[in-house]
């Protein structure tokens, strides 16, 4: 994550630079040291059950980047006018609304893949990372870095889940994308792992990328 | 200023009308695809009992569709009611009903040389997995005993598991089996429990079951007893003008 374009010049002294070194670090935080499933272990709920295949996870993750950024951008816009004792019900509302509109244009567009995650769209609402950004990040912050947040969170989700996607559909289908993999190898019998393709397996992968994480970054919890 | 209960109150009823406006608008300005989206994939669905429809167009199988389906609805004594349309009668509202009440679409599925020629029956069936409603249509080969073929569908079977009745592996193994036991009992087709179940257990009457999906699998085969029974007269009633043909 550390090839990133050069950073541009800041062209007036007040004015912050698009990508100054404070907003590549929002961007880049929650994909490595904090992110938000292995190190803040949020969304682990959809990380598990999404994940069995790939194309699935795929939709998800874009699902979740649009409901996330545009949450982001409306609850930090009406930040100030938010009366803070119905915040939380005002950012449900608001993830909620967008969770729907995810939902009907997937099912007028995408009819197929709303098949396979129609269920899982709706539990979006519930994915922890985006009640948690909003609390945390965009009831406090301008509207253009709580943009950058959501982006930055999203892809922290998303590269995880595709990874623990990637194995689970590889060892549990023998496929990527519904491509039989193995096959087109020439290895006809692959023994598909049942386990990868129910939670558990989820379960361990994660708690593999999770391990060889922390272990990278010397990151361990206090208590 | 802001704390005040007026303004919360204010607050939250404007956000509710924008929110909802919002909702609404997106509702019906999409509700017109969406309906045609589901029109074509039920096509997609009868058709994909007695065909391969992978690799073609939603407009090819429309095509197919008006083509070589006659629909009729029948009752359930098997009689033909005339003034419905097969294709606008909803099984899954129809379920609530009782089973003597309901209305029965009947797909038949035409020869492409002669159009009079029936070849294969396509019945829906409709019935609850493990989480939620799950449904399909069954084919019967023009003898109405042997399975030609059948597509699933579901609503949140859990997927890798449950929602494996959608791979074309599973439903393969539905083809060929028969829908009558030795003694001529209607018995439907049954999923055995497991996986990999030796041979002399997958009968004409049995098929392989799915691991780890066992009560979705007892859902497919109360669905298919439930509707191959409720269907049964229709077929002796079809069996009887048919049978100077084919005995």
């Amino acid at each position: 994550m550390s090839t990133e374009t050069a950073e541009k010049t800041v062209e007036k002294a007040k004015s912050e630079a698009l990508l100054s070194k404070r907003r590549k670090r929002i961007i880049s935080d929650p994909l490595d040291d904090d992110n938000p499933i292995t190190v803040q272990v949020l969304g682990i709920c959809s990380a598990l059950a999404v994940t069995a295949k790939l194309e699935p996870t795929f939709v998800m993750a874009i699902a979740v980047m649009f409901v996330i950024v545009f949450s982001n951008l409306i609850i930090s816009v009406l930040r100030n006018a938010i009366p803070q004792r119905i915040r939380i019900i005002v950012q449900l509302g608001v993830v909620a609304s967008l969770v729907i509109v995810v939902d009907q244009v997937l099912k007028a567009y995408l009819y197929d893949v709303s098949k396979v995650v129609g269920v899982y769209v709706g539990l979006i609402i519930t994915n922890c990372i985006i009640m948690g950004r909003l609390e945390a990040f965009a009831m406090g912050n301008k509207p253009y870095d709580s943009i950058l947040d959501g982006f930055g969170s999203a892809f922290g989700y998303a590269w995880v889940i595709l990874i623990v996607a990637f194995f689970r559909e590889l060892l549990g289908s023998g496929s990527l994308f519904n491509f039989k993999v193995f096959e087109a190898i020439g290895w006809n019998n692959f023994p598909t792992n049942g386990l990868m393709t129910s939670p558990v397996g989820a379960f361990l992968v994660i708690g593999i990328v999770i391990w060889v994480q922390r272990w990278r970054n010397g990151y361990v919890e206090h208590s | 200023m802001q704390q005040s209960n007026a303004y919360i109150i204010a607050f939250a009823t404007g956000l509710t009308i924008v929110l909802g406006g919002l909702l609404s608008i997106t509702a019906v300005s999409l509700k017109d695809r969406q309906q045609r989206e589901v029109k074509l994939e039920t096509r997609k669905q009868i058709l994909s009992a007695v065909m391969n429809v992978e690799g073609k167009s939603k407009q090819e199988l429309s095509e197919i569709y008006d083509k070589r389906i006659a629909s009729i609805t029948v009752n359930y004594d098997g009689e033909i009611i005339e003034d419905v349309v097969a294709e606008e009668v909803k099984v899954d509202k129809q379920y609530k009903l009782k089973p003597e009440d309901r209305n029965y679409p009947v797909f038949k599925f035409m020869s492409e040389a002669d159009p009079n020629k029936l070849e294969a029956v396509i019945v829906p069936v409709y019935g609850f997995g493990l989480w939620d409603y799950i449904w399909g249509y069954v084919a019967l080969e023009e003898n109405l005993s042997t399975v030609k073929g059948v597509s699933f569908d579901h609503k949140a079977e859990t997927p890798g598991l449950g929602a494996r009745i959608t791979d074309s592996e599973i439903q393969q193994r539905y083809q060929g089996k028969n829908i009558y036991d030795q003694s001529g009992e209607l018995v439907a087709v049954k999923m055995l429990k497991g996986e990999s179940n030796s041979e002399d257990k997958k009968d004409m009457n049995h098929i392989d079951g799915m691991s780890g999906a066992t009560i979705t699998g007892n859902g497919v085969n109360d669905m298919l007893k439930n509707y191959l029974t409720y269907y049964e007269s229709y077929f002796k009633s079809l069996k009887g003008t048919s049978s100077m043909s084919s005995l």
